[in-house]
């Protein structure tokens, strides 16, 4: 491409994870030429998770993706768990019927391989005029008024398009220059590490009780991240683990600790400590998860650009802990719009407003709403992660510990000192307004 | 594995040891720039030394300066919004370099 050659598309994509991706396929697939401009060194380098997929958009845009994408296990145990500093409470779900296409759609993955993967495949249905820019920083927006007409690229300077889709990720730098967002405040955001511990896939299956391609989805909470806002899990990958905790930035504030010293805590607690045996850390990581709701989404479209993904927020922060799902079908839907606005010449808000229209009408606002008080609720409360699960931990170790006196006492002492237990009666009052907030 | 080597204890990494597993393409450039006159007056206690995932900011011996390993960072931009004083101007690095995930 020569020096006054101007580089002009029909769309531009800021970052190639899995909102990007997705709006990319969508515009590929209508012909469109499409410009993906990602500034890891490869698709997924810059890319982080805690480590599940759901895949049921995934699954219609490239069906049966699993039999040649790289995932890691389809998940067919999910655990969640309280800890205290020495006991832990479980409930796991498992179940055959998720050992079957589509597997529920819920995979382990690294996102490196996964991406990358991802991005090659979208790359194939390209058109001759359509690339991923790999190694290719955006520094910012091209505006003509009040329209964003471009992006500046630290590489090849000025590129241009009709629309913009920003995907750039949770520390959303272009949308907050773009004018469409504001910088996030510390309890809006949530901090994540995590380490991928090798082990063979052998012992995995025998530690965790699956086989073959199965794998689980552990998640922990109360002691595991020292009853701040947030938790720490374990996924099984095919020959290692993905551990790690997650937490809001204005507790690692207010605590003063430091992530990794959580993680390292996590890892040596009598629970967790021989789960992790014989393993070697592989990578150490971190990233951040955009949890402010719906209640504070950014602006996400103007005249000629479009916010996907972590950068629009579509984080569901309830039990199911969805991310990738959201992003991709707001990508889908970021990428549908661009059709749309391609075939009536126009990108203008009002145009673009179609995809606001679609994230309205689907799950992806719909879980946002419905679940638009659960952080703020367990910031506020945080004996709900906090001292209940102690309480309740003090309660069943009562009722559990063998002695010589007769059962029925027991039961009777357990039961009857609950019921006179004022803290008790708060509990019960708090777990249902907690019901009501997050399942 | 043998039973043996699958029963060891995972072996305790420092957060020095944790960053060699992580792969860089190291820039000559800083991405992390401090403001030295906001800097001083912080209102959040530099939550930056305490909060970054790698470590990235360190009292420098002797002053009461701050001093940025920007080689280490993992561009998570946590610092960036704990550090409610604006006075930490993160940029993404040159492209392709940085930190570069072979798992993530």
């Amino acid at each position: 491409m020569g020096d006054e050659e101007i580089l002009k598309f029909d769309a531009i994509v800021i970052g190639a994870g899995p909102s990007g991706m997705c709006a990319a396929y969508v515009m590929a697939k209508a012909g469109m030429d499409v410009a993906v401009i990602e500034r890891g060194e490869y698709p997924g380098s810059k890319n982080l998770f805690g480590g599940i997929l759901f895949t049921t958009i995934l699954n219609k845009l490239i069906p049966n993706f699993w039999e040649k994408a790289p995932v890691e296990r389809n998940v067919i145990s999910r655990k969640f768990a309280y800890l205290t500093d020495d006991t832990q409470v479980a409930l796991e779900f498992k179940t055959e019927r998720y050992n079957k296409p589509p597997y529920n759609n819920t995979f382990t993955v690294l996102r490196s391989k996964f991406d990358r993967w991802f991005a090659e495949e979208t790359e194939s249905i390209f058109n001759e005029n359509s690339f991923v820019f790999s190694g290719f920083t955006v520094v910012d927006v091209i505006k003509e008024g009040h329209k964003v007409v471009g992006v500046v690229t630290d590489k090849e300077g000025p590129m241009y398009a009709d629309v913009v889709i920003c995907a750039e990720g949770a520390n959303s730098l272009i949308a907050e220059k773009a004018g469409l967002k504001k910088k996030p405040e510390p309890h809006d955001m949530v901090t994540g590490v995590k380490e991928v511990i090798a082990l063979p896939s052998a012992v995995i299956e025998d530690r965790f009780g699956v086989s073959g391609n199965e794998g689980v989805a552990i998640e922990y909470f109360g002691k595991a991240v020292d009853g701040m806002v947030g938790g720490a899990f374990i996924y099984t990958n095919k020959e290692s683990l993905s551990v790690g905790i997650s937490c809001s930035i204005i507790d690692f504030t207010k605590k003063r600790v430091n992530p990794n010293d959580i993680l390292d805590k996590f890892k040596e607690h009598p629970a967790i400590k021989n789960l992790l045996r014989g393993g070697e850390t592989i990578e150490y990581a971190a990233h951040m998860i955009p949890e402010f709701g719906y209640d504070k989404l950014p602006q996400l479209v103007a005249d000629g650009i479009m916010l996907v993904g972590d950068t629009a927020g579509f984080v569901n922060t309830s039990h199911y802990h969805e991310g990738s799902n959201l992003a991709m079908a707001s990508g889908v839907m970021a990428g549908e719009t661009a059709v749309v606005a391609k075939q009536k010449g126009d990108y203008s808000a009002e145009t673009l407003s179609l995809y606001v229209d679609k994230l309205n009408d689907s799950f992806v606002m719909k879980d946002l709403k419905k679940f638009r008080k659960t952080a703020k609720f367990l910031h506020e409360n945080p004996q709900v992660l906090n001292d209940y699960p102690t309480q309740m931990v003090d309660t069943l170790v009562e009722y559990f510990t063998i002695s010589e006196k007769p059962k029925e006492e027991i039961r009777k002492d357990v039961i009857g000192g609950l019921i006179k237990d004022v803290r008790f009666i708060r509990m019960l009052w708090d777990m249902n307004k907690a019901r009501k907030v997050m399942l | 594995m043998k039973i043996e080597d699958a029963l060891k204890e995972l072996k305790k990494l420092s957060l020095e040891d944790k960053l060699f597993t992580v792969k860089y393409n190291l820039s000559k450039d800083s991405h992390i720039e401090i403001n030295h006159e906001i800097c001083p007056k912080c209102s959040t206690e530099r939550v930056c030394l305490t909060i970054c995932p790698a470590k990235v900011y360190e009292e420098e011996e002797g002053s009461d300066k701050v001093h940025i390993s920007f080689e280490n960072c993992l561009e998570c931009g946590t610092c960036r919004i704990a550090c409610t004083d604006n006075a930490i101007d993160w940029q993404c690095p040159q492209g392709g370099m940085g930190v570069c995930y072979r798992c993530g």
